[in-house]
């Protein structure tokens, strides 16, 4: 990745939460195009990571830079403003919309629209949101409410909301938690072929070691809160600091 | 100087501990059973009339008589909380915490009417405490012994409670209850016996409250609105669920009155206002308080998608419309007030409806509003000599501005405790327009409030109403389905996502609140003309019950119900006026009896109707 400016660049990032050193000394960067997943066993800091990098929890210390601006300490709504899209470990979507709605909420908020209080909702941007849908596989079901839909499609509608912004980053905290094994690979080839198209930087973090194998190209390891090994999947599998603290002595386990 | 200072200073923290055991009690219930008890005022009543009763039949004279009467009328109104809660609550655990509060107030109301039955309209004053007779000096001035006595009641509860919750079984199924319901069920704890306690128990400290004020004040029909209103910032103050911060927040409550007394007069609310402010500021969830854990997603039902109106629905309203636009044609003057009433009120039910239905703001105080909108119209007329035109126009900007300041406090919170401090502003405002006698006029009102000459035959009046409250329900319905009120029910179904995709949730929410309490106030303004005459008792607390009733029985999640839940509400609560003297208490028990049968109001229950119906019609 020399020579090219990263899209993400976080320096030296900690968290405490009273005695506890949830995040210490954390420094990574991640480049557009780029599929880089943050694994580690649980209560590693990977979420509290991720809270810091989304906005949800602001760090005690250390620096968070998107496109050569910082971002650390902003408020969620400003780092979606910069371009970074998001989606969470349990899904976060507007029950009482339909999908489409979903994703035309995102739209307007995107387009400064969401002030204004007379003109109808339903009519904007629907071309957009359908086209996004597409790309995710959902316009079929564009009229459904999300509050009744299955678990995986939750995932795949989360995803379009957060393509809604034209993200330089996408952050996915466990994007295929919840689903079944077949799911979870196409959720993510789909992240994939969009990052490399659109030239978006991916950071997610995962449990299944098969989803991180097959689609990280490169590999972050966290354990107690500070990074214990970067690089391609290969030689992070291989790594005898990570065997030992993190996959145990079989390479099957999946973060017990 | 220094000894006024030093006795108001006592008179204050004497006060605070009957304040204290209200507010401890209401905040153990909470605690354990998640329920606000808006009744816990009326408990307090009770106490208090209770001991008067008693206290006269076993001998005031007599300690035993006294503190035994005293003892008593507290433990009977545990056992009327335990009635309560056994007969009631227990069947609405489930039910939306909205629903549960409403129930309460049902609740509020029959207490009203039977102690009105029992003890009569007028105000009884009770015996002194013997042996609390004497004066004690202080500096220079003489100091009630009785008020030093109840300046130690607060502490020494405060002790009884720590040594309770500390040291007995109790107790610790009391604290583990309140941090973790479920995992004490788990553990094969009889939950409906520890919740009917708790509430047994937290009544009884209400009544102790009450019977205890017996020799300071006068036992009134109004005690339990004003104190609970008092109560809800105690515990706003305070932080709901901490005993020590519910005794920390009385004694700056009480102390802060008592010097208020001193300093303005007329405004005493005004002072515990600014301090509420500056506590809610710096600490969100109060001095002693910790931010609520996040109620679970649906855990008051998954909400249905909200549609626009089907063609079906529109021709109906338009149909309704035409139906009330020929009313003049076929009837009487009196039966054209009432509809002008009936259509005022729709238009307040959906503006209260905007801020509960899309903003999940539940607010305990929306007549506050239109009771500023009444009253800027009045004053208007008063003090400025505006004919009806101009002072329509500018009274929903009085509203408008409350709801501007108020809200900014009220959207920091959500759930309960912004519904009590909704509920804690409106209180001021009515105090305000009943204290401040010289510019409202205070209990006689503001007479003379009369519409332009052109306007004044009812069927004009009528017209303009029709015309001003459809257009802005109208308005109000087209916000729903604007980008904002997609905004306001994307921060409502999960503030997570919408923070996420750039939406400032609270400040959409602050407009919302702002907007509707500006279309309260058109309400209001519209009310003052067609009755001629403004009183506090438009921004009374019931008044707010009205609206609260009027959206739920509609149907919170629909965009019509509150409007037909105006109709219906305000068409049954007339004829029960007419029907019986008695008409709080069966108003009470409809409440209480419809919270029961109808969690989703009527035009929500008529929905989920038709969707079982047609869920089933392919089977067919």
């Amino acid at each position: 990745m020399s020579g090219i400016e990263p899209v993400l660049s976080v320096r030296e990032l900690a968290k405490s939460f009273g005695g506890v050193r949830a995040v210490q000394g954390v420094s990574f960067d991640v480049a557009a195009g780029e599929m880089l997943a943050l694994i580690g066993p649980n209560g590693a800091g990977k979420s509290t990571c991720f809270n810091m990098l989304g906005g949800q929890l602001a760090p005690d210390s250390g620096a968070v830079t998107l496109l050569g601006r910082s971002i650390a300490g902003a408020k969620p709504r400003e780092i979606w403003r910069r371009g970074v899209g998001r989606t969470f470990q349990i899904t976060a979507t507007f029950a009482s919309m339909s999908v489409r709605e979903n994703v035309q909420m995102a739209l307007i908020s995107q387009a400064g629209g969401a002030w204004n209080p007379l003109a109808p909702a339903r009519a904007r941007h629907v071309a957009a949101a359908e086209a996004l849908l597409a790309q995710v596989g959902m316009l079929e079901q564009a009229g459904r409410a999300c509050g009744i839909l299955a678990y995986g499609d939750l995932k795949r509608v989360e995803l379009a909301i957060a393509l809604a912004n034209g993200p330089r980053l996408l952050l996915m905290d466990e994007p295929t938690a919840g689903m079944a094994p077949q799911e979870r690979i196409a959720l993510m080839a789909l992240v994939a072929r969009i990052a490399k198209a659109e030239a978006i930087a991916v950071l997610f973090t995962e449990h299944d070691m098969d989803v991180v194998f097959a689609h990280a190209d490169r590999v972050l390891v966290l354990d107690r809160g500070r990074l214990i090994a970067d690089g391609p999947p290969h030689a992070v599998r291989n790594d005898a600091g990570v065997r030992a603290v993190y996959l145990g002595t079989d390479d099957g386990a999946e973060g017990a | 100087m220094l000894d006024l200072i030093l006795t108001q200073m006592l008179n204050g923290m004497a006060s605070a501990s009957s304040l204290f055991l209200v507010a401890s009690g209401l905040s153990i219930i909470f605690g354990v059973t998640r329920i606000v008890n808006f009744a816990h005022g009326s408990l307090y009543m009770l106490g208090a009339y209770l001991a008067v009763t008693l206290v006269g039949a076993f001998g005031p004279a007599s300690p035993l008589g006294f503190w035994g009467g005293i003892l008593l009328a507290a433990f009977l109104v545990g056992l009327i909380g335990i009635v309560i809660e056994v007969v009631i609550l227990r069947r609405i655990y489930q039910a939306p915490e909205l629903f549960q509060l409403l129930a309460t107030f049902g609740v509020v109301l029959m207490v009203q009417d039977i102690a009105l039955a029992v003890w009569g309209p007028e105000d009884r004053l009770g015996p002194r405490a013997p042996g609390f007779k004497s004066f004690v000096m202080i500096l220079d001035s003489r100091f009630p012994s009785y008020e030093l006595f109840l300046i130690a009641v607060g502490p020494l509860v405060l002790g009884l409670l720590w040594f309770l919750f500390r040291r007995t079984r109790w107790g610790t199924l009391v604290r583990a209850a309140t941090q973790d319901r479920e995992m004490v069920g788990a553990l094969g704890v009889d939950q409906r016996l520890l919740f009917t306690s708790v509430f047994g128990f937290g009544a009884a400290l209400a009544g102790l409250g009450g019977a205890l004020q017996l020799p300071r004040e006068a036992v009134t029909l109004h005690m339990d609105l004003s104190t609970i209103a008092e109560v809800f910032v105690v515990v706003v103050v305070g932080g709901l669920g901490s005993v020590g911060g519910a005794y920390l927040a009385a004694v700056l409550i009480g102390v802060l009155h008592a010097f208020g007394i001193l300093i303005f007069p007329k405004i005493t609310l005004v002072l515990v206002f600014l301090v509420m402010a500056v506590v809610l500021i710096v600490k969100p969830y109060g001095l002693m308080g910790r931010k609520p854990a996040a109620t679970l997603p649906g855990a008051a039902g998954i909400e249905p998608l909200l549609t626009p109106a089907t063609p079906g629905a529109k021709l109906a309203g338009l149909a309704a419309l035409l139906l009330l636009a020929a009313a003049p044609l076929a009837v009487s003057d009196a039966w054209l007030l009432t509809l002008t009433e009936l259509v005022i009120f729709a238009l307040f039910a959906a503006s209260l409806h905007v801020m509960m239905g899309p903003g999940g703001m539940a607010s305990f105080g929306h007549a506050a509003y239109f009771g500023l909108g009444a009253y800027g119209a009045a004053l208007a007329v008063k003090w400025l000599g505006a004919p009806m035109e101009p002072a329509l126009l500018l009274a929903p900007f009085l509203a408008g501005i409350a709801g501007i300041v108020f809200g900014w406090f009220c959207v920091r919170l959500s759930g309960v405790y912004m519904a009590m401090l909704t509920l804690a502003f409106a209180q001021i405002a009515w105090a305000t327009a009943f204290q401040w006698v010289e510019l409202t006029g205070g209990d006689n009102g503001i007479l003379g409030v009369w519409p332009s000459a052109w306007a004044v035959p009812k069927a004009v009046f009528f017209y303009l109403t029709l015309a001003i409250c459809a257009a802005s329900v109208l308005l109000l319905r087209r916000l729903v389905f604007s980008p904002l009120g997609y905004a306001l029910r994307a921060g409502r179904d999960s503030p997570l996502r919408a923070e996420a995709i750039g939406i400032d949730v609270m400040r959409v929410q602050w407009a919302a609140f702002a907007i509707a309490a500006f279309a309260a106030g058109i309400a209001g303004a519209l009310f003052a003309f067609s009755k001629g005459s403004v009183f506090p008792t438009y921004l009374a607390i019931p008044r707010s019950v009205d609206a609260l009733l009027m959206v739920l029985l509609g149907g919170v999640q629909t965009v019509s119900g509150p409007v037909v839940g105006a109709f219906a509400y305000i068409g049954l609560s007339e004829q029960l006026v007419k029907l019986t003297p008695y008409w709080r208490f069966t108003l009470g028990l409809a409440i209480v009896l419809l919270v029961s049968l109808f969690p989703r109001g009527l035009v929500g229950g008529f929905l989920a109707w038709r969707d079982r119906r047609d869920a089933g019609d392919p089977a067919r």
